[in-house]
């Protein structure tokens, strides 16, 4: 396996808890990152969908968090990681149409048991470590230059 | 066979309002979706340029647009965004145009001149062998 490619750039965001109103809005700021960077196109796209998914993520169940933007040649990764409950079940969680989420984001068009199905499909590569009564830690891997 | 309509057109089709994006009358939308559903949006839309028909006046609907680089939001039923939602969309360059149609005859009405539905394409993890 090839050495990984020295980092670029590197973001960290934190994300307060209860900020309902802010939920989404790292999502913006990684994307215009990503744009001011030269990274591809397809993989700002991707890359923000995935924040946006991890972010509603720790607006809707954790006690707080932060997301970390890592940028090098060769990869685009978002960093995860809550205070909060844990997945209990981290393969029911990737089951599409699987969900906990509370009303409050059932009323926002969030909570459609989507998020983590949608965060594997458009990563190259996803990583989830979970603690019950601990927090959650996700790592998605982007892979650039395949054309 | 599906074609290209203009924002403008979009707003006159509809009988919509602009309430942010004057300057995005010319741009061309490639294909719609109609959702009030935030996760099937972003599960379902991959191009630029699509325009997202909802009834939804959630504040993320402005920050999933501005993610998935939509080329407007047209919310039906008349329903009207905040103030603060336009000042917003005007700075993330994001067109609003809202509607008195219901949902179905605004699709309909966008159908009928031949714009197309976004459809899921393939992901990475599509090509099992590809995963090197």
């Amino acid at each position: 396996m090839p050495p990984k490619e020295k980092l670029l750039h590197r973001r960290v965001f934190i994300l307060l808890p209860g900020n309902l109103e802010q939920a989404g809005s790292v999502s913006g700021d990684v994307r215009r990152e990503l744009v001011a960077l030269g990274v591809e196109q397809d993989i700002v796209r991707r890359a923000g969908v995935v924040c946006f998914e991890g972010e509603m993520n720790i607006a809707m169940y954790s006690e707080g968090g932060r997301i970390i933007l890592l940028v090098a040649d060769d990869r685009v990764e978002l960093l995860f990681s809550d205070r909060g409950p844990g997945i209990p079940d981290i393969e029911l969680a990737r089951t599409p149409g699987y969900s906990t989420a509370p009303d409050w984001a059932r009323e926002l068009g969030f909570g459609a048991g989507m998020g983590i199905p949608n965060m594997e499909h458009q990563s190259d590569r996803l990583e989830i470590r979970s603690r019950l009564e601990g927090g959650t830690v996700i790592r998605a891997v982007f892979r650039r230059g395949r054309g | 066979m599906t074609t290209k309509l203009k924002l403008g057109d979009v707003a006159r089709l509809t009988n919509a309002e602009l309430l942010a994006g004057e300057e995005a009358l010319d741009f061309e939308i490639t294909q719609a979706c109609a959702a009030d559903l935030l996760s099937d949006v972003l599960a379902l839309v991959q191009d630029e340029g699509v325009l997202l028909v909802t009834g939804s006046l959630a504040p993320q609907v402005l920050r999933v647009a501005e993610v998935l680089g939509l080329g407007g939001l047209l919310f039906v039923r008349g329903k009207r965004p905040t103030e603060a939602m336009c000042a917003y969309a005007r700075q993330a360059s994001v067109p609003l145009l809202v509607t008195e149609l219901s949902m179905f005859e605004t699709c309909g009405a966008l159908y009928c001149e031949g714009l197309g539905g976004a459809r899921r394409k393939r992901f990475p993890k599509d090509y099992p062998d590809d995963a090197s």
